[in-house]
C-alpha cells in the first residue's frame, strides 16, 4: 500500500514532502544560489578570503538571532539584544583604558546582566508583553549609555587587542571568531534539544497554561532565559567591537531587526514552540550574503533597503509555504 | 458593564493624570501658558497620528512596525511635491498622499492575509522597504511645505462664543487632531465594520464562525493605519515644513501609548481616546522633565522606567482583576 502510494505521488510533491521534512535542505539550496549569483555577478570574488569575511560579519548576527531563536520559541522575542550589545561594548572599550581587561569585562556584562533580569522579572512575573518590556528596557538603556559616556569622555576608547584578536583576527584563513561561535552554538544546540531546561522553552511556547498545569514555574524559566539571552547579547556586542573597532552609541543596533529576520528565515516561529538554532545560523549567513550581494549590485541605500525588506518577506512566505503544507 | 466602566475608569485616571501633572507643570513654571500648551499640541500631533495608526492594527489584534517609517515616506513625499510648488497645488498633495498612505496600509494588510506571514513579520519587512523609498524620494531632509499647511496648525482659530482666556488654549493643532480623529474614528466605530475590527482581534476564530470577513477586515485595518500614518507623516512636514527620510522615535512611541492608554496587545480590547490621552502624558512629562532643567539624557532614561513602570502596573492590575 505505502509503496504505491509512494509511486503515485508526483516528483514536484515528494520534493516537497522531502523539504518540509528537512526544514534546513530548502534554507542551505537558498544559501547557495544566492552564492553562485554572487559569483556570477562578480566572477572570483567567492574565494577563501571573502568566505571568512563573510563568516566573520555573520557570526555577531547568528549570536543575536540565538538570543531570538529562543525568546521566540517561548513566544517572546527581545529587542534589547541591541542596546544590550551597544552597552557591553563601549563599557568595555571606555574602562578597559585604566581597568584591568578582567574587571572591564565584569564591569561590561553588568548591565546586560541586570538588563536581561528585568526583562526577565517584567515578562515572567508581572506578565508584561515581552515586546513592550525589552523595547523599555532598551529605551533605559541607551539613556544610561549616554549619561555614562558623558563621564568617559575625557579617558578615551581602546579596543583590547584580544577583542581586534577574536573579531578580526584569522589562523590559516579560519576566523578566529570561530573559537567563540562554535562552542557557542554548540551549547545553544544542545540546550535546545537536550536539556531539560530547552524543552520547557519549547514546552512554554507551545502551551503555556499546559506547562504551568504540569508544575512548571514559569517565571523561573523565564527570567533565566532572559538573563541568557541578555548575557548571549553582551558577548556580541565584545565580539562585534572587535570587528567594527569604532565604539560608539548605536554600534549594535542596526543588528536588532536583522536578527529577528534570521531567527524568522531560519524557521523559528513567533508565536513559539517551534523551530530551532541550526536554522537561524543559516538564516544569519543568508541575510548576510544577502547584504553582500546588494552592496555589490551598487545600487542606491533606498533600493538597497527595499530589496532586503522584499527578499526577507519572500524567502520567509516561500519557507512557510514549503514547510506547513505536508 | 463592568468592563466599560473599568475601560472608561482607565481614560478617566489617565485624564486625570494628565490633569494633574499639568498643575505641576504650572507649579514648576509658573508662567507655562497658552502658548507653551499650543506648542506642546503641535509636538504631540505627529505622535497621535502614529498612535493611532497603531491602536487600530492592535485592536484587530496585530502589530504594525512600519508605522514610523510609513510617517517618514508620506513626509518626504509630501515635502518634495510641495517644493518649489505653488499653494494651490498642495491641495491636490493632501488628498494624494493620504491615499498613498491608505494604498500602502493595505497592502500591508494584504501582504498578512495572502502570506500568512506573521504580522510582526510582514510588517517588519514593510518598514525596510518604506523606509528605502524615503530615502529614494529624498536623500537627506529637505522639501517644502505650503504655508497655508504650516498656517493650519499654528496659532488659534476664533471660536464665536467663547471668551479669549480660553479660546487661547484650544489651538488649531488640537481642533485639526480632534476632528481628523473624530472624522474617521466615530463613524467607523459605531459601523459594522468598526464591530468587525474588534471581533477578529478579540478571537479570530469565532468571528469567523459568525461569519466576518476576517481577511477583508484585516486589510481594512491596516489600510486605516497606514491613512493614520499618513495623517502623521503629513502633521511632521506641517510642523517643521520640511520631510525627513530617517524615521523618528514614532514606533517605540506609538506602542508605548497604545499600552498605556489601555489597549491590549492581544487585541479586541480598548479605543482610541485612551491611547491619545496617554501620548499627551507622556509628551508633558517630557516637557516637565525639561522645564526643571534635568539633563535631556536622563530624561530618556526617565520616560523608559515611566513607560516599563506604568507596564508593568497594568499587567500587574489585570492579573489581579483575574484572579
Amino acid at each position: 500500500m505505502s509503496t504505491t502510494a509512494i509511486q503515485s505521488v508526483p516528483l514536484g510533491r515528494r520534493l516537497k514532502r522531502f523539504m518540509a521534512d528537512r526544514p534546513l535542505i530548502p534554507l542551505i539550496i537558498l544559501l547557495v544560489i544566492l552564492v553562485v549569483i554572487l559569483q556570477i555577478l562578480r566572477p572570483g570574488i567567492v574565494n577563501e578570503r571573502w568566505i571568512a569575511n563573510t563568516i566573520k560579519f555573520a557570526i555577531p548576527l547568528a549570536i543575536l538571532a540565538g538570543c531570538q531563536t529562543m525568546t521566540m520559541l517561548t513566544g517572546g522575542i527581545d529587542l534589547s539584544v541591541g542596546t544590550v550589545a551597544t552597552m557591553s561594548a563601549f563599557i568595555m572599550a571606555t574602562q578597559v583604558v585604566n581597568q584591568d581587561p578582567a574587571v572591564a569585562f565584569l564591569l561590561a556584562m553588568m548591565p546586560a546582566v541586570l538588563i536581561g533580569l528585568v526583562n526577565g522579572i517584567g515578562v515572567g512575573v508581572f506578565r508584561v508583553h515581552p515586546l513592550i518590556m525589552t523595547l523599555g528596557t532598551s529605551l533605559i538603556g541607551t539613556g544610561c549609555l549616554q549619561v555614562y559616556q558623558r563621564t568617559v569622555i575625557a579617558s578615551g576608547a581602546k579596543i583590547p587587542d584580544f577583542l581586534a584578536w577574536l573579531g578580526t583576527g584569522l589562523t590559516y584563513g579560519v576566523p578566529n571568531a570561530l573559537l567563540l561561535f562554535v562552542p557557542l552554538a554548540a551549547l545553544i544546540v544542545f540546550t535546545l534539544s537536550r536539556t531539560g531546561f530547552g524543552r520547557l522553552l519549547y514546552a512554554v511556547g507551545d502551551n503555556e497554561h499546559a506547562t504551568r498545569l504540569s508544575g512548571v514555574r514559569y517565571w523561573q524559566v523565564i527570567s533565566a532565559l532572559y538573563v541568557i539571552s541578555s548575557v548571549l547579547a553582551g558577548i556580541t556586542g565584545l565580539l562585534y567591537i572587535g570587528l567594527i573597532k569604532a565604539p560608539s552609541l548605536s554600534l549594535a543596533e542596526p543588528l536588532v531587526l536583522p536578527s529577528v529576520a534570521a531567527a524568522v528565515i531560519g524557521g523559528t516561529s513567533i508565536f513559539g514552540g517551534r523551530g530551532g538554532y541550526t536554522g537561524t545560523i543559516i538564516g544569519a549567513l543568508i541575510l548576510t550574503v544577502l547584504t553582500t550581494l546588494l552592496t555589490i549590485l551598487q545600487m542606491p541605500e533606498g533600493a538597497r533597503r527595499i530589496l532586503f525588506g522584499l527578499i526577507v518577506l519572500f524567502v520567509t512566505a516561500a519557507y512557510l509555504r514549503i514547510v506547513e503544507e505536508r | 458593564m463592568s468592563h466599560f466602566l473599568r475601560r472608561q475608569g482607565w481614560v478617566a485616571s489617565l485624564f486625570a493624570l494628565f490633569v494633574m501633572l499639568f498643575i505641576i507643570t504650572r507649579l514648576i513654571q509658573p508662567a507655562y501658558g497658552s502658548g507653551d500648551f499650543g506648542s506642546l499640541v503641535r509636538a504631540v500631533l505627529p505622535y497621535a497620528f502614529a498612535v493611532a495608526a497603531q491602536t487600530v492594527v492592535v485592536i484587530a489584534g496585530g502589530i504594525d512596525l512600519s508605522v514610523a517609517a510609513m510617517m517618514a515616506l508620506t513626509s518626504v513625499t509630501a515635502a518634495s511635491m510641495m517644493n518649489g510648488a505653488s499653494e494651490e497645488y498642495a491641495l491636490f498633495v493632501v488628498p494624494f498622499v493620504l491615499a498613498m498612505g491608505l494604498v500602502l496600509g493595505a497592502v500591508n494588510g494584504l501582504l498578512i492575509v495572502v502570506t500568512r506571514v506573521p504580522d510582526i513579520v510582514v510588517t517588519l519587512a514593510t518598514l525596510f522597504v518604506l523606509q528605502g523609498a524615503a530615502l529614494l524620494v529624498l536623500d537627506a531632509p529637505g522639501g517644502a511645505a505650503a504655508e497655508w499647511l504650516k498656517a493650519l496648525i499654528s496659532g488659534t482659530v476664533p471660536i464665536p462664543g467663547l471668551p479669549d482666556g480660553i479660546d487661547a488654549w484650544i489651538p488649531k493643532a488640537l481642533l485639526l487632531l480632534i476632528i481628523c480623529i473624530c472624522i474617521i474614528w466615530i463613524p467607523l466605530r459605531r459601523s459594522k465594520l468598526g464591530l468587525s475590527i474588534y471581533a477578529i482581534g478579540s478571537s479570530e476564530l469565532a468571528a469567523f464562525r459568525s461569519g466576518v470577513p476576517v481577511a477583508r477586515t484585516r486589510i481594512i485595518a491596516y489600510a486605516l493605519s497606514g491613512l493614520f500614518a499618513a495623517f502623521g507623516g503629513l502633521a511632521l512636514t506641517m510642523s517643521t515644513g520640511i520631510g525627513a527620510p530617517i524615521p523618528g522615535p514614532y514606533l517605540l512611541a506609538s506602542v508605548a501609548a497604545v499600552v498605556l492608554g489601555g489597549v491590549a496587545l492581544g487585541g479586541g480590547k480598548g479605543g482610541l481616546l485612551g491611547p491619545i490621552v496617554a501620548v499627551f502624558v507622556l509628551r508633558l512629562v517630557r516637557t516637565d522633565l525639561t522645564l526643571l532643567a534635568i539633563d535631556p539624557n536622563v530624561t530618556a532614561i526617565i520616560e523608559g522606567a515611566i513607560m516599563v513602570a506604568v507596564v508593568m502596573f497594568g499587567a500587574f492590575i489585570t492579573m489581579r482583576g483575574r484572579q
